[in-house]
């Protein structure tokens, strides 16, 4: 390795009983570098990001955070979990805390933040992102864009090493997409890591340093995004990206 | 600007009305016609006159009233040392009965046998397995006592209701909520503590509650071992008058001692569903 990757994965195999979600999956992951998965619903995106986080086990190959093996035997998971921010397509917020109290979670009983300190860290944030008269409000009574900004805040508090987003957009309303897809580009603003599987291609063309196909389980095309979005090479790509556009959504 | 009700509302309105008034009126007469009915076929019974005399009495009533009320005294305490117990060895069997760590399989298997055992045998045997057996055994140290061995017999049985019911709580709670916090680095006991529990809790205080108010009732049982409670007060006042009305005393105490807690989970149910329906969960 030239560069110290934060993120490097090697051959990774992972299979459901006879079905085979991803084989041969080797990325790597750069320090500031945003990669971005793109392909159809089922492709192994989502699995390759909970793999990466140790939700998913694996059959074979290798992940390394920071040049540790993390995919070893043995290897202490909710260490490895505390250094990788995740934010889900559903949000997963917690419903019986308030805004505040789900952002400050991970950063006081993960992280050993004193109470006051994770607070005033909490409240920093909500306050950048516009979401400071939420603090003390349920989750239930924010809107999608709101929730998925929350579920962001939660993850990045702690600056983990690197953020994973898994269609983060992809259970909101049109007019909600664009207040967290602006989140993530501060954050790119701000280089953080990131792996990011989406849909939304303009999205992707914006925030990607490079953007990977996944096909049936494998990475058929890499590119940057103007390359790959724009003249793809392989067949399946093609004719993913041709059924974007037929949908309007490219 | 100013808005005038259109003919159509006006209309829509008046036709409500007359839907809710008709309502009305048949809820009362069912009510008049039912209630009669059990009033005639009650009073017109040929021993009427003296079951009235032997179960509603109140001259009896009255003279029964101060010992059957001190009685209710001891079950009140009962219920209420069961009921801290029953929630303790509840949360405790469920949260062993939900775990997956190896080191906790045997506490786990004797956990599922309990319960499996003590939702089965009924109260009133586990009571003289408990209350008869334990002294039998004639061990110095151990107490005889009446209102400890059944106040221990009541344990046993409702911790094991009790201890399904927060598991189908803990299983309730979506799967993505535990996903989450172990994504934030939690640990297991920590997910369970913060995230888990909470909810699982939540979302079974009703039924929960249920089993309280069964359990409050239940505790009369233990007069069948001899401690002196409401029901065994009332048992001895009627040995004395051989009139029953004693009885149906302490039958009302009870009765009054549980509504509150019935009203109270019957309010807290709507709540959570008003809740829910609120966020579009149905």
């Amino acid at each position: 390795m030239t560069m110290a990757n934060i993120l490097e994965i090697k051959n990774l195999r992972k299979s459901y009983g006879q079905d085979l979600v991803l084989q041969d999956i080797s990325v790597s992951l750069a320090e500031h570098e945003v990669k971005v998965l793109i392909g159809a619903s089922g492709s192994g995106k989502s699995t390759l990001l909970r793999a990466i986080n140790l939700l998913e086990g694996i059959d074979d190959g290798q992940i390394f955070l920071e040049e540790k093996d993390i995919s070893e035997v043995g290897v202490n998971a909710d260490q490895v979990r505390s250094q990788i921010g995740s934010v889900f397509q559903a949000f997963n917020l917690f419903p019986h805390l308030t805004v505040l109290e789900n952002i400050v979670l991970g950063a006081r009983y993960v992280h050993g933040m004193e109470k006051a300190e994770a607070h005033q860290k909490a409240l920093d944030l909500l306050e950048r992102f516009g979401l400071a008269e939420k603090a003390h409000a349920y989750p239930d009574l924010l809107s999608g864009g709101q929730q998925q900004r929350v579920a962001i805040l939660r993850a990045v508090i702690t600056k983990p090493k690197v953020l994973l987003l898994d269609e983060v957009t992809s259970a909101l309303d049109p007019i909600l997409i664009g207040e967290v897809l602006a989140l993530i580009g501060e954050l790119k603003a701000q280089g953080m890591t990131m792996m990011i599987a989406t849909h939304e291609m303009g999205f992707a063309k914006r925030v990607a340093d490079q953007v990977l196909f996944l096909h049936q389980g494998q990475i058929k095309e890499t590119g940057s995004p103007s390359e790959l979005l724009e003249n793809p090479r392989t067949p399946e790509c093609q004719a993913f990206l041709g059924a974007l556009r037929e949908a309007g959504r490219l | 600007m100013s808005y005038s009700p259109s003919a159509m509302r006006i209309a829509r309105e008046e036709a409500r009305r007359r839907v809710s008034r008709r309502s009305t009126l048949i809820a009362l007469i069912s009510t008049v016609v039912i209630g009669s009915v059990l009033v005639i076929v009650v009073t017109g019974a040929p021993g009427f006159a003296l079951v009235r005399q032997s179960f509603f009495n109140w001259h009896y009533a009255k003279k029964s009233f101060p010992t059957v009320l001190s009685g209710l005294w001891l079950n009140l305490r009962v219920m209420i040392v069961a009921e801290i117990f029953v929630l303790i060895f509840g949360l405790l069997i469920a949260l062993a009965r939900t775990s997956h760590s190896p080191i906790l399989y045997p506490v786990r298997l004797l956990a599922t046998i309990y319960t499996d055992i003590f939702r089965g045998l009924p109260l009133l045997l586990v009571l003289f397995l408990v209350g008869l057996g334990v002294p039998g055994l004639q061990i110095s140290w151990l107490t005889n006592s009446a209102v400890i061995l059944g106040t221990v017999s009541l344990i046993l049985t409702y911790s094991a209701y009790v201890a399904e019911v927060i598991r189908a709580g803990i299983e309730a709670v979506n799967p993505a909520q535990r996903m989450a916090a172990r994504a934030l680095g939690l640990t297991q006991s920590q997910t369970q503590r913060h995230v888990i529990l909470p909810q699982a809790l939540r979302k079974v205080t009703p039924p929960l509650l249920n089993d309280l108010v069964s359990l409050q009732k239940d505790s009369g049982l233990i007069s069948v071992l001899g401690a002196i409670d409401a029901i065994r007060a009332a048992g001895i006042n009627t040995a004395e008058s051989f009139n029953f009305t004693p009885y149906v005393v302490a039958g009302a105490l009870f009765v009054a001692l549980t509504i509150p807690l019935t009203r109270f989970t019957d309010w807290l149910t709507r709540k959570q569903d008003r809740a829910r329906v609120q966020q579009g969960q149905w």
